[in-house]
């Protein structure tokens, strides 16, 4: 068995696209017919089969081709992966956490063999097999967190924690919806999600805030966010603004179907052991408005999600320049039907 | 989801009377296996079936943090407590399977720090033993100042000694020997981070000490758990689940609250970590506030209460359970 990988792009000609069956598992985000804030975070436990909340650490058929984008982006920019002085410790924390679960969730993919601090790590789909000490950096090619999100699929935050509070103080992010690693590093909780629209006011900061830094190990927490993208383009950073901006500007109503995007994020929240940090990874997902119309339901959910959104979010989303075509395109699959609550293809 | 309910059955495999009045246990896994990574200045709440009577306290890991085969801690007896720690200094055998939860740690090391000042009082050296180990695996720099009453009670210094060598320093009462504060608040390097965890009135000291040194408080650690203290029996209500209960003179509110099979979330059970705070619906007596988590306006405010440490005497209390 095991995954069947697809060669793709996320960029220039953008090969980028579902199987079926993966469009069956795409985490759709909205449990009923209107979306707005809230801390929508729920435990992190193993979930049904063939969704992508079956292993902890979810790995898909985009897995090759997301980690060859990844070495592009940080080859073409190295502070896409940072780590200050003191998140060495919490880098193994990480690299253990997503080797185990890999290897628990995936073992015809992954194997990791431990003889006390004698750690030998298999990942066949990339074609690596390397011995090494863990707690030794000299024994690795990179730093424990740069190597194991190398070969992990999503961002990852390690958010250290002081005072009350959560410091982004090491990550790896190369397919963020428009944020900046290198701007926010070092940053606090609030600070970093200070550009967010009405939650502030709302109190969804000071609680979630709360509720994170009370994360406890073995029990992790998720949530997921979204917005849209134009293109199937994982790299949207406020760094290549330029490259991909204008993308907004090229949608018609004769290419809604393929060039725009419904992007989710599942993001987790995991205390890691010996760090007491807790890392933050946050999984995005791409769905083509051609394939989420294969799925009566969700077409029919967009739809109003998308026509009733409240301006402010749909600005802070960079939705406003293509919202109103697809809208339009969408409007044609929905006949007005009733739509069953709950997140499920039907 | 509540906090604190992730639960691990150990065995307890060894009883080690380290004087007259410490005593350590050993737990590994009932089924085998390691138990969970944890970081030093991490606490489990130990579960004491006692009879009708569950009590949970929490007690630092001190063991090195680098071996998950077995967790230690230590327990000093209060013959004036609760009837906790004469429960596992009286009752728990070698061989006997408890409950503990997963490791939490609201004391951890700050890690950006470029030198560690720990300042233990009495029992309060059992989180820095978990980190001392962790530091020295390492090579983190470190300084330890201990003090208790007497050479013969002052549990784990012989071993800190061995170890660390200069690194610690004993202070004993029966000398009249007192940790030089002012002085060592005065001469660290920069970035130096400070760790307290001893008895109320030494946190106090050195929470005051430091900030009129001008050390900011980012840099002030201090593990403050209050453990409950009995006191007069009192009923209350609790309008959510439409209960009314009575809490016992050994026993804590929040217990009292767990006995009536409602599950507050939880952490610390010692005041600190805010995870049971509860509203108040009415009252008509008066509060015995005794944590570290409401503010003084809360306290006085008579709309909040933190019932793994608090207590109440009057007429009526009403809370929002």
């Amino acid at each position: 068995m095991g995954i069947n990988f697809r060669k793709e792009t996320f960029r220039d000609d953008f090969t980028f696209r579902n199987s079926p069956e993966n469009i069956r598992r795409f985490p759709f985000p909205y449990h009923e017919d209107a979306y707005m804030y809230s801390v929508n975070i729920e435990p992190h436990v193993p979930g049904p089969k063939n969704s992508v909340f079956e292993h902890l650490i979810d790995v898909d058929e985009h897995y090759v081709s997301e980690m060859q984008d990844r070495a592009m982006v940080l080859a073409e920019d190295p502070l896409r992966c940072q780590s200050l002085p003191h998140m060495t410790l919490a880098g193994w924390d990480l690299l253990e956490l997503l080797m185990t679960e890999m290897a628990k969730g995936y073992p015809e993919h992954f194997t990791l063999t431990r003889d006390g601090d004698r750690w030998r790590w298999i990942n066949r789909p990339l074609g690596i097999d390397d011995t090494f000490t863990f707690g030794d950096v000299s024994t690795l090619p990179y730093g424990p967190m740069e190597y194991i999100t190398r070969q992990s699929q999503g961002d990852f935050a390690i958010l250290d924690q002081r005072d009350g509070n959560l410091w982004m103080d090491a990550g790896m992010v190369t397919t963020q919806a428009d944020w900046s690693l290198d701007f926010d590093i070092g940053m606090n909780f609030f600070e970093w999600h200070a550009p967010v629209p009405l939650a502030h006011e709302m109190g969804v900061f000071t609680r979630a805030l709360k509720f994170l830094t009370n994360i406890q190990q073995g029990q992790p927490a998720r949530r997921l966010n979204w917005t849209m993208t134009i293109n199937p383009r994982l790299d949207t950073s406020p760094e290549n603004f330029h490259k991909w901006g204008s993308d907004r500007l090229t949608v018609t109503p004769e290419n809604v179907g393929q060039k725009v995007h419904l992007r989710v994020e599942l993001q987790t929240f995991f205390r890691l052991p010996r760090s007491n940090a807790l890392v933050f990874p946050i999984r995005c997902y791409l769905l083509k408005m051609d394939e989420l119309v294969t799925v009566p339901k969700w077409a029919r959910r967009f739809h109003r999600v998308l026509r009733d959104l409240p301006v402010e979010l749909a600005e802070y989303k960079g939705l406003t320049r293509y919202r109103q075509t697809t809208v339009e395109w969408l409007s044609k699959y929905d006949d007005g039907a009733p739509t069953s609550p709950g997140f499920s293809p039907e | 989801m509540s906090a604190g309910t992730n639960k691990l059955n150990v065995t307890v495999t060894e009883v080690v009377a380290v004087n007259e009045l410490v005593k350590r246990f050993h737990f590994e896994r009932t089924d085998g296996g390691n138990l969970p990574t944890f970081s030093g200045g991490a606490h489990v709440v130990v579960e004491m079936r006692d009879g009708d009577i569950t009590r949970l306290n929490p007690y630092s890991l001190m063991s090195s943090p680098l071996s998950t085969r077995d967790y230690t801690i230590s327990v000093r007896r209060d013959d004036v407590g609760r009837g906790g720690s004469l429960f596992m200094h009286n009752r728990v055998k070698r061989g006997m399977e408890m409950v503990i939860s997963y490791p939490v740690n609201l004391f951890s090391l700050d890690l950006r720090a470029k030198k560690h000042l720990m300042i233990a009082g009495g029992i309060g050296i059992t989180p820095f033993l978990a980190q001392t180990a962790q530091l020295a695996s390492y090579g983190g720099n470190f300084e330890l100042h201990y003090t208790c009453r007497s050479e013969a009670l002052g549990s784990y210094s012989d071993v800190l000694r061995e170890r660390y060598g200069n690194r610690v320093s004993l202070y004993l009462d029966e000398r009249n020997e007192r940790i030089p504060l002012e002085r060592l608040l005065a001469t660290q390097p920069l970035g130096t981070h400070i760790y307290v965890c001893g008895p109320a009135g030494m946190i106090k000291w050195v929470r005051d000490s430091a900030a009129a040194h001008g050390w900011p408080d980012d840099a002030v650690h201090y593990e403050h758990f209050a453990a409950p203290q009995p006191g007069t029996p009192f009923d209350v209500k609790l309008a959510v689940s439409g209960l009314e209960i009575r809490v016992g003179e050994q026993q804590s509110l929040l217990e009292a609250i767990e006995a009536a099979g409602v599950d507050p979330p939880y952490l610390c059970r010692g005041g600190v970590c805010g995870q049971c705070e509860t509203n108040v619906i009415s009252y008509d007596g008066t509060f015995k506030h005794n944590d570290h988590w409401l503010s003084d306006e809360e306290h006085c405010s008579g709309k909040k209460i933190m019932p793994c440490v608090s207590r109440f005497e009057g007429r009526s209390l009403v809370l929002e359970r």
